[in-house]
This record gives C-alpha cells, structure tokens and sequence, in this order.
C-alpha cells in the first residue's frame, strides 16, 4: 500500500490554504475557457503559464491542471447547449447532447455530463494512483504498426457501428484524410496541396473546422428553420440534478466501458478524441436501445463524456513518466515543467515525490471541486437558453470567430471557419455525417504517418499488424468492427435459421 | 534587495550611458531605443520541443529579472516543420516587436521544400546556443561502443537497422545519411514528429539507434534506459557533473575519436525581421546579452548539455554563411533537395 502512503502525502502537501484557492480559481477559469469555443485547454494554460513561473511546482501545477479539469468539464456545456463542441473531444457529446437540449432537457444532459465526466476522471486517476510504473512500461510497447493498429480500430469502429449509411460515412472519412494531407508530410519531408500558399503551410486546424462544421452550420440551419433555438422551456431548477442522479446507476455499464476504453486510449496516445468517439459507438452498439441514439438519449452522453475524461486525465500519464504530452494541453504543461526546473521522465516519480503526489492528490480534489463547482451553475448555462435567439446568435457567432482566431492568431481561418460552416450545412442537408470527418481531420495524419513509418525497413509489409500478440489483437478487433453489420447478420443467420429474418436487417438500415 | 537594487540601476545607467554614447558617435538625435508594448517570442516549432522550451525559459528568465520593460510573449508557429514561423517573421518587415528563435530549419526548409525564404531576408541578432547531436542505442543492446555498434550494422544485410529521428530531410536524416556514408553502413531511417517521440521508441526498442539532441534524451538516459556512444563534435560536452549514476556529458567520447570524423552542431540563433533600426538591433542583443548571464540561463544551458555561444553581428552572418554551404552540400549528397 505504498501508493497509498504517498497519496496521503501528497494531500498533505496540497491542504494549504494557498493551494486551495489556487484550485478553485484555477477551476473556474478552465470552466470559463471551455466554454469558449477554440479558447480550450491548451490556450487556457499557455496564456496563464507565465505567471507561474515565480510559484513553486506544486502550487503552480496545481493552478494549471485545474483549469485543465475546469476545461475537460466546460466543453460540454456549448456543445449540448449550442451544438457547438467547445474541446475536440465534446463532438461526440453534441450527437445527444443538443437534441437532449432541444427536447427541454438541458439540465439533465448537462448534469449526466458533469457527473460522467467526473466518473470517468476519478477512474483515471485510480488509475495512475495504483498503476503509473506498469502502465508507463505498457506505453513503452507501442511501436509504429501499434499506433496505426489503434487508429484503423478507431476508424473501423465508426463504419461498423455508425448510425448512418456506410457509403455517407466513408464519404465523410474520404474528405477529412484529403483534408488531413495538407501541409508537410512527416515521412517523406515534403509540403503537400498547400499549392504555394503560406497560409495552408500549416494545414487545416482541427478547432477551427469543428467551430465552423459544428457551430457556424447550426446557426445556419436555425436560420432557415424559424429563426429559433427549440430549448426555452428548459426547466432551471437544481433539483433536476437529484433526480438526474437517481437515474445513472442503471447505466453503470456504460460508466464502466466507457471508462475502460478511456483509460487505455489515454496512456496509448490515441487521444482523448478517439475514446469518445469509441466510448459513444461501443454504447450505442451494445445498448438495449441503440436505435434511439442521436436522437436525445442520456446514454449517448454519458458514455462520450465519460470516455473523453478518462482519456484527458490518462494523457497526464505518458506525459509525465515518459515525457510525451498525450494531448495539446498536456503538451504545454509540459513545457511548464521543464521552466519550473523538472524534468518529466521516469525518475520523475522517484525524485519529485512531492510534485508528482501533489498533482495527483489535486486530480481528486480538483475533480470534486469541479464537479460542485459545475453543478452549481447547471441552471444558470441551462437558463441561457432562454435568451431569444435573435440576440444569442450574433453572440455566438462572435465568439466562434475569436475562437478561430485564437487557435493561430490569424484572420486566414476565420474566413476558413466560415467556409467550414458552409460546408456543415451542407453536409447537414444531404445526411452525410459531420463527425468521422472531423475524427479523419485529428486521427487521419497520424494513421497515415503510423502506416508509413511500419512499412520502412527489411520488415515491411501487411503483416507486421500481426507481428505480436497486441498489434495482431487490436488489428483483427478493428476488422471485426468494420465487419460486424454482416458479422452479426451471420450470427442471427446461424442462430434463428428457422425463424425468417426480416430482409434488411442491420447493415442496409439507414 | 536594496544592494541588488543599486546594483541593477548601476547597471542600467551603465547600459544607458554606453547605449547614448554609441547613440552619439552615430547621430547625436537618436536616443536609444525601448519597446513600448509586449515583444513576442515566435517558436517555429510545436509545443513542448526544445524551441518550445527555451522560448519559455527566456520568457521566464527575462520577466524574472526584469530585462525588458514590456512583457515578453511565446507564440507558437510551428506548421510545416517551421515554416509557418518563418514565413510569418518574412512577412513583419520592420516589426521591432517580433524575434524568432530558429535552428538549422532556416537552410533546410528553402533547400528541401523549395519554401521562399532566406535567413539574408531577417536580421540576425544572436546565436544563443549549439545543440550537440549523441548516437544512443537502447541500454539493453549488446553494443557498449561504437566500433561495436559500427561492426554489428555492418554483419546485417543493409536496412535492418532501423535509426529514428526527427522528421524526414531535416538534421537527424542528413546526420544519418552523413554517418552511412562514413561508416559505409545502411540504415533504415524512420521519421518521427519529435525528437522526444524518437526518445520513447529506442526505449520500447522499436528502433535500434537515433541521434537525438542531449535535451531529447537526457530523461531516459537518466533512468537508465539508453547507452550514449558518441557525441558528433570536435571535443567532448563540457559539463563534467554526473548525470546517470556513473556518467557525466563530459564522459561521452567524441565520434571522431571513434572512427566517426564528423561534426555537426545545431544553432539555436534569433533573428529579427528585416527592415529594423540599428537601434533596435542594439537593444536586443543587449537583451540577449544580459539573459545568457542570468542564472536561469545558465542552468538551463546545463541541464539541456547545449554548448554556449556569443556569436552576433557581423561574425554570426559569417557561421551561418558557413553552416549553410555545409548543409547545401550535405544534402546535395544525400539527394534531399528539391530539384523540381
């Protein structure tokens, strides 16, 4: 029970009064940038990096990881209220999030995910309380053709299991891999489809196309249909969160897959991202009801949000035990780090005994302040629904184009986060998903580097996805995801060969 | 506090007179010049890497001591390996409020990727620091030295060794392709996006060697997990304090002493935009010249094994001269530029 002696220890180090108002500050101010959208974590913490640097480590991650959690909580509030994800990781939550809000159920939606994102935190944490030296030595064991093995699953998931037809997902994914491709290509050190323009040398912004297909596409929808959001009866009152809470223990079944895959693609650098788009996809295929997803189910916000928490905190992991930042956040405090004279690494465990428990000590607290924090203030973001649209939508839109223009500090993916939100209303129109585009435009550069790099060497070839026990699993798992439409008519083929099956059944519903 | 103080005026008025005296021997109208609102640090590079981190260091060193009047801010510009970056201080022509700190990306990027930029185009203010370059192998293997190293790569067929480094076309690859030619080996060189992303992979042995920078591997060095064979200079790192148990940088023999006679050192050098005044380049470089003597500087300078550098003017246009026509050829060798 070593980790638990220092556990203790580490709270011991973070009960000072200091640090605690560090935390709740810290907190609000996450919640505050999460909310924006494209202001996000990684900007959050960039921007309030410098006054640190006279702190001491511990207090000054502490104010940092905060706002971090606060980050991790508020982006779910604008992608259920507005549609508009305000973190990367929030797209999946819009897909019930919003219609939950449209059905009068905001309060609910945002309550199941504050709560879901709590849950999902606080088993990352035990996580990394009990499990930091093995897991650090589990991350170490992937390899190129592992990475790209995790990305197909990811992919292979959204074909396999997705709600629409396959043909305008694959549509989708297409697109957001050619988008993907531009701007230098790792592997072969050459600019690609940047046609000599300096502005698309750095590529495509994954924020600034998903404040554009999201959030720019919705206002143009809601335009064309009477000119209002349909959330106002909403009902403000906080005992939703009561009887919200009554209903969550009969889902713990999604709390905990959703957690599990978190988790394990947090320390794998697959993302935050990936896991909740995993966590939404793996629900929905093995809930009672998974017709009924994307239509305004609690599950459907539940299981991504729970994901994408356990993930963002996961990512904390890799980063300090092996110096590889998981996420855009993780990546700054990174650098954070190294100014405050710390060098993240393996030894970082063994000889900064108070920084590292500190931390973790301020993931518990830090989460449960979080969430009361969050909580308090469901009425309050459910209640600005209320507001007449005519008034919200320029507001909204302002706050878009300062989010694109935040990522880069520059006007160039203004102009682009409009044309993304052209393209989102068409996309809407047509029924041709806006989410596996949005996961090739994160996952898509990566896959392909993933690819490339395991195809160089005397080895190359096909089979080296199953060239070892745990690349050979996550490949053929991905395969039987992309499959399973037929996959599981098979089963019920072999299964009911007496009873007739009712012709189309899963695979060409759509 | 009160002497420090003293002495910190002491200083400044030290730095006034002489800056109003060169002021003078120019033209007696000109006073010296200060910025009047924030100056941003431009990082060519993504967050969390060595450009990332010395831009934060300096942000931090300077606030600390209070070098600057105004406030010092780190912008990220890292797309295209930089490029991004380059383009934009390109672009700022006679914007004194904007400094870049560049590596060896200012020759590789116009010669590989055709990008329509030249370092002649940007005022160079300082070259702050060298980066030394380390064979490593994965603690685990059987080779201790190079010769081992050399003798093993050579007994497989060509392309078994995987070596992995940072991007395609940039340093790591033309070390690399430079090491094959000396050494008459043949590697298979894997691109990664990150020197610490290389780091990571030598230790779950998914790759057999890289070349990474000190900074980039000191942690799993440290912990015991990769073996330093040799560093590409012409003498050893100069810190002789031990970093693992029984090693210090200074312990790491030279390549050249190994069979290996090559040298290759990476500049972590600012530059300012073109079109600014004398004036402005002095205070920089008096800036500059104040923060590699703060202590922060220094310890960073230690903890990250960079070599010190004091090369600015007229000397530093003449490495980079240098530098440059050492690259043009090196990778005229390898076949990385761009001919289309």
């Amino acid at each position: 029970m070593e980790a638990l002696e220092s556990l203790l220890h580490g709270f011991g180090v973070l009960l000072t009064f200091h640090n605690m108002l560090l935390m709740l500050v810290g907190i609000c101010l996450g919640i505050l940038v999460g909310v924006l959208p494209g202001l996000g974590g990684p900007n959050g913490v960039a921007i309030l990096l410098p006054l640190t640097f006279t702190m001491d480590p511990t207090s000054a991650i502490v104010l940092l990881s905060c706002i971090y959690w606060g980050a991790l909580f508020g982006g779910a509030i604008t992608s259920i209220l507005f549609n508009i994800p305000g973190e990367a990781w929030s797209v999946a939550t819009t897909f019930d999030g919003y219609p939950m809000a449209q059905k009068g159920q905001a309060a609910e939606a945002l309550t199941a995910a504050f709560t879901a994102s709590f849950f999902g935190s606080i088993a990352a944490v035990m996580l990394i309380t009990f499990l930091a030296p093995w897991i650090a030595t589990f991350a170490l064991r992937f390899g190129p053709p592992e990475f790209f093995a995790v990305y197909l699953l990811t992919f292979c998931t959204f074909v396999g299991l997705g709600k629409e037809s396959r043909h305008k997902i694959i549509i989708s994914l297409a697109l957001g891999f050619l988008l993907a491709a531009v701007g230098m290509d790792t592997v072969s050190g050459e600019l690609r489809m940047t046609f000599g323009s300096v502005e698309l040398l750095r590529g495509f912004d994954f924020l600034v196309a998903v404040i554009g297909l999201f959030g720019i596409s919705e206002i143009l929808l809601a335009m064309e249909e009477h000119l209002a959001f349909k959330g106002q009866e909403a009902k403000i009152r906080l005992s939703v969160v009561w009887r919200t809470w009554l209903t969550l223990p009969r889902y713990w079944l999604t709390l905990l897959r959703s957690s599990a895959i978190g988790c394990w693609l947090g320390v794998t650098p697959g993302g935050a991202i990936a896991a909740s788009f995993m966590g939404y996809n793996l629900a929905k295929r093995f809930s009672r009801d998974g017709a009924n997803f994307g239509k305004g189910k609690i599950e459907g916000v539940l299981a991504p949000e729970t994901a994408a928490h356990a993930a963002g905190t996961a990512a904390l992991l890799p980063m300090l035990a092996l110096g590889i930042p998981g996420s855009g956040t993780a990546a700054v405090l990174l650098g954070g780090l190294m100014v405050w004279g710390l060098q993240p690494g393996p030894l970082l465990f063994v000889e900064q005994k108070d920084f590292v428990w500190g931390l973790i000590a301020s993931m518990y607290l830090g989460n449960i302040a979080g969430l009361i924090i969050v909580l308090a203030t469901v009425p309050l973001f459910a209640s600005v629904l209320r507001v007449p649209f005519a008034t919200i939508a320029p507001m909204i839109i302002v706050s878009c184009a300062i989010g694109a223009f935040a990522v880069q500090n520059a006007m160039f993916d203004i102009w682009l986060m409009l044309g993304f939100g052209v393209v989102g209303y068409l996309f809407k129109k047509t029924g041709i998903p806006l989410a596996p585009m949005t996961l090739a435009l994160v996952l898509g550069d990566k896959a392909e580097d993933a690819f490339r790099q395991s195809m160089i060497g005397l080895d190359g070839g096909l089979g080296i996805f199953w060239s070892n026990k745990l690349v050979g699993t996550i490949t053929t798992l991905a395969l039987v995801m992309l499959f399973w439409p037929l996959i599981g008519k098979a089963i019920e083929l072999v299964r009911g060969s007496g009873r007739s099956v009712p012709a189309g059944g899963e695979s060409s519903r759509a | 506090m009160l002497k420090s103080f003293v002495a910190k005026r002491a200083a400044l008025l030290t730095a006034c007179v002489t800056a109003c005296l060169g002021a003078t021997a120019l033209s007696s109208a000109m006073a010296a010049w200060q910025p009047t609102k924030p100056v941003e640090i431009i990082v060519p590079a993504g967050a969390g890497g060595a450009s990332d981190q010395m831009a934060r260091m300096m942000q931090a060193a300077i606030q600390n001591n209070k070098l600057s009047p105004t406030p010092i801010v780190v912008t990220l510009k890292g797309g295209a390996n930089g490029g991004e970056g380059l383009m934009d201080m390109l672009g700022s022509a006679g914007d004194p409020y904007k400094m870049v700190i560049s590596n060896s990306a200012i020759y590789t990027l116009p010669l590989a990727n055709k990008l329509p930029f030249d370092w002649r185009k940007l005022t160079p203010v300082s070259i702050l620091a060298f980066d030394n370059f380390v064979l490593w192998v994965n603690a685990g293997s059987p080779y201790k030295t190079t010769q081992d190293f050399v003798e093993a790569v050579k007994k497989e067929p060509a392309g078994a060794f995987k070596l992995g480094g940072t991007g395609s076309k940039r340093e790591d690859h033309i070390l690399a392709a430079t090491v094959e030619r000396i050494a008459g080996v043949k590697f298979s060189y894997i691109p990664y996006k990150s020197g610490g992303e290389a780091a990571t992979q030598l230790v779950g042995d998914h790759i057999k060697v890289n070349v990474n920078n000190p900074s980039e591997n000191v942690a799993v060095w440290r912990a015991g997990q990769v073996r330093a064979l040799c560093v590409f200079d012409t003498e050893p790192m100069n810190y002789p304090a031990k970093v693992t148990a029984d090693q210090s940088w200074k312990d790491i023999p030279t390549c050249k002493s190994q069979g290996i006679d090559f040298q290759w050192i990476m500049l972590r050098g600012v530059f300012l935009p073109s079109g600014v005044t004398p004036d402005q380049v002095a205070f920089y470089q008096d800036l500059l010249g104040k923060l590699v003597e703060t202590p922060e500087f220094k310890d960073y300078l230690e903890k990250q094994a960079l070599k010190p550098s004091d090369l600015k003017g007229p000397e530093m246009v003449k490495f980079l001269e240098k530098d440059e026509a050492l690259y043009r050829d090196l990778m005229t060798q390898a076949g990385f530029v761009a001919t289309n």
